[in-house]
């Protein structure tokens, strides 16, 4: 038999997280109980954190957005906030699942999951996302990229929450860009992604270029060097192809039953040099 | 755990394990077998139900999460013997066949008419993309939800 607990706000969350020691806490649910039944193995306790009024918000804040850890992906995606200063993050939601699934998962539960196919990731990193963490009496706020440690593990210690996300607004780039390679278009588990936010002049010549892979390693993947290497060229074929071979190195995919490393490796790259189509104008949210 | 949530618009009181999926709880336990499950992993979409009147999958969600809540199913769209607007184009443009994906493409057709009136084929192929119809009849399937949401315009129906 398992008990499932609703708290409707933080501070009851906190009186039953301390009450049930083992619980496990969920927010959509998309992932957890996929694996919950495939292990046939319920804990005696599970907190849903649907109800805690606490993390619902989306609110622009001094030049920042706070999303709330239960937002949902459908919510996230009407945001008129969302999309106007993160297109590469609107982007990466609409391709992300199905649109149940984007009614129930939630944006602290796919960073949670810190799956290395995570959708929403590459755009959190390349925007330099912080997540903001809580404790009964505290909290702090971490980078996305020192926040997720490997495949389904990160720096959440005993007694914490993911709260939320704190995005700076990032109006700087004239470019963002997400693309996802999966087996298919809807439902799919990237077999590699990019996401991408690049500033040109007015003559097209990069200045700035913040890049993140998805699925090419066992965390998101980024890659200095290569942003490096482009800034005061051109943005067009030549340039993108000249660091591919630096995103090559930077990339550390596996072989699974949905691509061979190999094939990864050449997409990463791949999906670099598809940037060479993207004019100066911003993505359509 | 006792729970209590409106189904198809009536009270319903259950008593069962907390993390009784609900597509058991629709199917096994109130008999209500017009929702399907296919993959049981929230690949195939045969499940949506609305809660709230937003689409969600039976077999993703747990008995708990329903307390409180309103829940409609295949069921629970006819009003008074006639078909939902979305029923009547499925079968007056042949998108059923053998019919198991069927409850899950209407239900996920009604979210998507709720947000959006008056979708483009694109707009409708992205609505049902969640769900699986392996006899392959897309086709007919967004025919009838673009003539569902045609007529609706002209009758003005809900």
């Amino acid at each position: 038999m398992t008990t499932v607990y609703r708290p409707g706000s933080l501070d009851e969350f906190w009186d039953m997280r301390e009450k049930y020691g083992e619980a496990l806490v969920f927010a959509g649910g998309t992932d957890l109980f996929v694996k919950l039944r495939a292990l046939n193995k319920y804990p005696p306790v599970l907190i849903g954190l649907a109800g805690v009024k606490e993390l619902q918000s989306i609110e622009e804040l001094s030049g920042a957005v706070f999303i709330g850890a239960h937002a949902t992906h459908t919510r996230l995606l009407s945001h008129p906030r969302i999309r106007e200063h993160f297109p590469v993050l609107a982007s990466a939601l609409r391709s992300l699942g199905s649109p149940p699934i984007r009614n129930m998962g939630t944006i602290g539960g796919n960073i949670c999951t810190a799956s290395p196919a995570g959708d929403v990731l590459p755009p959190l990193y390349v925007l330099g996302a912080q997540v903001e963490l809580r404790k009964k009496d505290g909290s702090r706020r971490v980078p996305i990229r020192e926040f997720i440690l490997g495949p389904g593990t990160t720096a959440l210690t005993d007694g914490e929450l993911l709260s939320g996300v704190w995005l700076k607004k990032e109006d700087s780039f004239t470019i963002h860009h997400f693309e996802k390679v999966g087996q298919r278009k809807a439902l799919a588990i990237a077999v590699a992604s990019l996401a991408a936010l690049v500033t040109t002049t007015e003559t097209g010549i990069v200045e700035k270029a913040r890049f993140a892979w998805g699925s090419v390693g066992p965390t998101v993947v980024t890659s200095q060097d290569a942003e490096d290497a482009l800034v005061g060229l051109p943005l067009g074929l030549k340039a993108l192809q000249s660091i591919v071979p630096i995103v090559e190195r930077s990339v550390s995919p596996i072989d699974d039953v949905r691509a061979s490393a190999a094939y990864r490796k050449a997409l990463a790259g791949n999906l670099v040099v598809r940037l060479a189509g993207r004019g100066r104008e911003p993505l359509r949210a | 755990m006792k729970i209590g949530f409106t189904l198809n618009g009536k009270n319903t009181f259950i008593d069962v394990d907390a993390a009784r999926r609900v597509i058991d709880v629709l199917r096994e336990d109130l008999e209500m077998t017009g929702t399907k499950e296919g993959c049981g992993t929230g690949e195939c979409g045969a499940c949506t139900i609305l809660v709230n009147s937003e689409s969600r999958l039976a077999c993703l969600m747990v008995a708990a999460q329903l307390e409180g809540a309103e829940v409609t199913t295949i069921e629970g769209i006819e009003r008074d013997g006639r078909l939902h607007p979305l029923q009547k184009a499925f079968v007056e443009h042949g998108a059923i066949q053998c019919g198991f994906c069927t409850p899950g493409m209407v239900m996920a057709s009604i979210d998507l008419l709720s947000r959006n009136p008056e979708p483009t084929q694109a707009e409708i192929r992205e609505g049902i993309s969640g769900n699986l119809c392996r006899c392959t009849g897309y086709q007919k399937i967004v025919e009838a939800v673009a003539a569902a949401a045609a007529a609706k315009e002209k009758d003005g129906l809900p």
